[in-house]
């Protein structure tokens, strides 16, 4: 049989069905984190530091636990790790740390404590019983004052091997990287401009907060229902911290209600697990709103200082940047990804970038969509734009002169294979709204941005059925519409219907390893494995055909779900429909299914480029988006919609985060804003139509051409519409958020 | 505290259950009657997921206690298809790819229901003023309002 590897031409692929849970979602029957119940349930409940940094010293729960409705006290000795007696390293302490403080609360909101009572109402009031004394330590929230040497330590001994000697023990990770010779760079510019520019963390606000339902004996033999991006990595990471066999604990991953990133760890669910295991019966715990603010991962906020050089033609000679990310009370800000992605859409000669991760009194960062690129494309974005200002030129020229293409040494350091950023930037400069007129009061803006992508370790499974049906099991929770994807590639594998396949996504006790869904990986590597299944079953199907036909498998290939003879010389038989194949498959061998795993490295860079007006009001501060264009490049898009989706998905949230989201501490500390009324998103009445653009370079590391599209979309909005409002301002604007008392301010000052 | 008994309507069935009175009407319908389609994304009043319409009022159940529910007609996402016949704005939801994880899905079509029946012909600044209660933070809106338009569109031929 000769099946080709790659593939341009598509039956499935590219069309846009309903997709397979549609029916579920619009009539309330979906069942997400929340909706999941048990015989002899108890909820949870969970005690939070009100202090930014304080240690403690006692934690007294007699009077809660005499309560009669209250059945399980849970605190960091019911866990594997205690103080003092470290039994886990890396990560899974820090999670440890994060879920359930030991010696020391490190940020408002911290959990100190967790209750598992008869309903919901009595978990609650018996947290009120539980008295904590605490010992009040300095605090520190701003990443810059973080790092100064008279600032609080939050955690001696946190920093690893790649931090200089001599930085403050706040900062934990040290990045530097780049090629050429920057000083000569800046010695040929004509121009140089050098400055600085912060950004405040932001959450990624999924409406779904964090929920689960635990169960755990005390065989140590668990099921765990929750909703999550990735339900092996909750397995294995669970286990660790209630010190269980990773394979004892069943994980399903619920409906997931949104996660941008978020959900790439857990924060309830090895409390639910301890509650539990004490009680002796399933605990569901669920948080409220202010609980997913205080201490779920908001992104890292930002301090960054940039230095460009350019000739007047507009060629980059130089390009440098200092990234400072702030992560929370732990190891983890990314600011080596600000730093490696910061200037990877150029093809440069000279660049150096510098990223450090610093530690302060807040919540443990969570990835959150391309987590770090946003913050450096905003900084070197807006002082791209300002070249082009001061230089007279026009910034898709510019970016176009300097753009990379296949070949090109990243500033981050490997070479590019074919990439689509040329094409983001052409389509850019073609569309109408790059030369429609602006009105009085309005500004344009531009930007790039770029994002790696991620294959990851991904495992799926295909079984056929005797009516010629197919199901495909994936790993991956479906957080935008993956099952759709999923089903499209199988199909045009297939050759049958997309309606005649049903994917499920399995629990860990069905299906091998599986990362979770982030880094864009979903439609790539499931895609991928899904493919790869698919055709692992066709070889199946053809050997079935051989057999009936009695020639050899060699002669028999695969085309539009039938078996046909590979040429004149292989026989004359009719084509034999998958359906007809497996219809008797009991009798010529037995079930057909296929199965692939692997970890793909073929992911494929991701680049896009933002076009968005903006209308500054002059008397209030107010921004107004009123044009916006998402231009990204997909490879190949297996469903246009849900690939347009991504886009103004990515759009609109990097539209909050740069006129209005912030996480705002008061000088206690303590978080100020942990309402969706204080912290205020985007809504409907904020927003203009989003239009996209979807360019398709294929991904020479996929089998259908496929790159990821969900984080590349967030990247480029902060610094377009940063460069949109500056320019309709007439001011540079370098805060984000760009909130009407920052806008009046800058104003006042021009 | 003791609990009260409560008499309803919810979805044209009479129901009833007994209520702790701090309970919302939101705890009352995910948790008594397994009426789970209305979800809590805030609890205040600020995300919409939990709408619903109370005797023909728009309202978050999460800012309703479940005692002031005694007597009422309650309508949920679960009531908005007619049997097996979708409403109209579930199929354009659907076709429209108007949501990408669902969990808005819920609140925005209740919502987007009530706002059709007090103007089927609204223009897209009235549509994304009336659904700026419901958060979405997945879809950028776009492809809800045009979804939302589209179904106001078909509705008025129909009628």
């Amino acid at each position: 049989m000769a099946l080709d590897d790659r593939k341009s031409i598509f039956s499935f692929v590219g069309t846009r069905p309903d997709r397979p849970d549609g029916l579920d979602k619009v009539t309330g029957r979906a069942k997400f984190g929340a909706d999941m119940s048990a015989p002899g349930m108890l909820h949870g409940a969970i005690l939070r530091s009100p202090h930014a940094h304080a240690r403690i010293v006692k934690i007294d729960a007699s009077k809660a636990e005499a309560l009669k409705d209250v059945k399980a006290v849970v605190t960091r000795a019911d866990f594997a790790d205690v103080p003092f007696k470290p039994g886990l390293e890396g990560e899974f302490y820090n999670v440890l740390e994060n879920v359930m403080a030991g010696e020391k609360a490190l940020y408002d909101g911290h959990a100190v404590a967790a209750v598992a009572a008869t309903s919901a109402l009595a978990a609650r009031d018996a947290l009120k019983l539980i008295e904590v004394e605490y010992e009040i330590l300095p605090h520190v929230t701003d990443v810059d004052k973080a790092m100064a040497p008279d600032a609080p330590v939050i955690r001696k001994g946190a920093a690893d091997y790649s931090v200089p000697a001599g930085m403050h023990p706040n900062v934990v990770r040290y990045h530097e990287s780049g090629h050429g010779d920057v000083e000569a760079g800046f010695a040929e510019a004509d121009l140089i401009i050098e400055d600085s520019f912060t950004t405040e963390a932001t959450h990624q606000g999924y409406i779904e907060p964090h929920a689960c339902l635990a169960s755990l004996g005390m065989d140590g033999k668990g099921e765990l229902w929750c909703t999550t991006q990735g339900h092996w990595i909750a397995q294995k990471t669970c286990a660790a911290l209630l010190g269980i066999e990773t394979s004892q604990l069943r994980v399903t991953a619920s409906e997931i209600g949104g996660g941008f990133g978020g959900k790439t760890t857990v924060f309830i669910e090895p409390v639910a697990l301890a509650l539990s295991r004490k009680a002796n019966r399933p605990v569901k715990l669920v948080m409220n709103r202010s609980e997913v603010f205080r201490a779920t991962g908001p992104t890292a906020s930002a301090s960054m200082d940039i230095k460009i050089g350019m000739k007047k033609d507009g060629t980059i000679t130089a390009a440098e940047g200092i990234f400072r990310l702030q992560g929370g009370a732990f190891p983890g800000a990314p600011g080596d990804m600000t730093a490696m992605c910061a200037f990877a859409p150029y093809d440069l000669t000279n660049v150096r970038q510098v990223g450090y991760d610093v530690m302060a009194n807040r919540p443990k960062q969570a990835a959150y969509r391309a987590p770090g690129a946003p913050m450096g494309a905003f900084a070197v974005e807006s002082v791209l734009d300002e070249l082009c200002n001061q230089l007279g030129l026009d910034p898709v020229d510019v970016r176009l002169k300097n753009a990379a293409a296949e070949g090109s040494k990243a500033s981050y350091g490997p070479t590019y294979e074919r990439i689509g950023l040329v094409e983001t930037l052409e389509a850019a400069k073609a569309h109408p709204h790059y030369s429609a007129p602006l009105k009085p009061g309005q500004g344009r803006g531009i930007s790039c941005g770029f994002w790696f992508n991620h294959g990851g370790e991904t495992s799926v499974s295909l079984a056929l059925s005797e009516d010629g049906s197919a199901q495909v099991m994936v790993g991956t929770p479906d957080i935008g519409g993956s099952r759709a994807s999923m089903a499209l590639m199988a199909a045009e594998v297939l050759g049958i219907p997309y309606e005649n396949i049903r994917v499920t996504v399995a629990d860990t006790a069905s299906l091998g390893y599986n990362d979770v869904s982030h880094g864009s990986r979903v439609t790539y590597a499931s895609g991928l494995a899904t493919i790869k299944a698919a055709r692992h079953a066709v070889e199946k199907l053809c050997e079935r055909a051989a057999v009936k036909w009695g020639i050899p498998v060699e002669a028999v290939k695969w085309e539009n779900g039938c078996a046909v003879p590979s040429g004149p010389n292989a026989g004359d038989f009719d084509p034999l429909p998958l359906a007809d194949i497996t219809a008797d498959m009991g009798a010529t061998g037995g079930p057909i299914s296929g199965h692939f795993e692997a970890t793909p490295e073929g992911a494929g860079v991701s680049f896009g480029t933002h076009i968005v007006d903006a209308e500054v009001d002059p008397e209030t501060g107010k921004t107004s988006i009123t044009r916006y264009t998402v231009i990204q490049d997909a490879g190949k898009a297996i469903h246009p919609t849900y690939v347009e989706g991504q886009y103004q998905g990515g759009a609109a949230q990097g539209i909050g985060w740069a006129l209005n989201e912030e996480y705002i501490y008061g000088d206690d500390g303590r978080l100020q804003n942990s309402i969706f009324l204080d912290y205020r998103i985007p809504v409907a009445s904020d927003l203009p139509m989003i239009d996209t653009v979807i360019v398709e370079v294929p991904n020479p590391g996929h089998p259908f051409g496929v790159r990821g599209v969900g984080e590349t979309g967030i990247v480029p909005p902060l610094a377009a519409i940063a460069n949109a409002v500056s320019n309709a301002a007439g001011v540079r604007m370098k805060q984000l958020p760009m909130s009407p008392p920052r806008i009046l301010a800058a104003l006042k000052e021009k | 505290m003791s609990k009260l008994h409560v008499t309803t309507t919810v979805n044209g069935d009479e129901v009833e259950y007994l209520c702790d009175p701090r309970e919302t009407l939101l705890d009352c319908l995910r948790d008594k009657l397994n009426l789970t389609g209305a979800k809590e994304g805030c609890g205040t009043g600020d995300c919409g997921a939990c709408s619903v319409t109370v005797d023909g009022r728009l309202v978050c159940s999460c800012l309703m206690l479940g005692v002031e529910a005694d007597g009422k007609q309650i309508e949920t996402v679960e009531g908005i298809a007619d049997g097996d016949v979708l409403h109209p704005l579930q199929k354009k939801f659907i076709e429209y790819a108007a949501l990408q994880c669902g969990v808005c899905t819920p609140g925005v079509l209740v919502a987007a229901k009530s706002l059709l029946e007090k103007n089927p012909d609204p223009t897209e600044e009235e549509a994304r003023y009336w659904l700026a209660g419901n958060l979405c933070r997945c879809t950028g809106y776009d492809k809800i309002i045009r979804a939302v338009m589209d179904t106001a569109a078909e509705l008025r031929e129909a009628s």
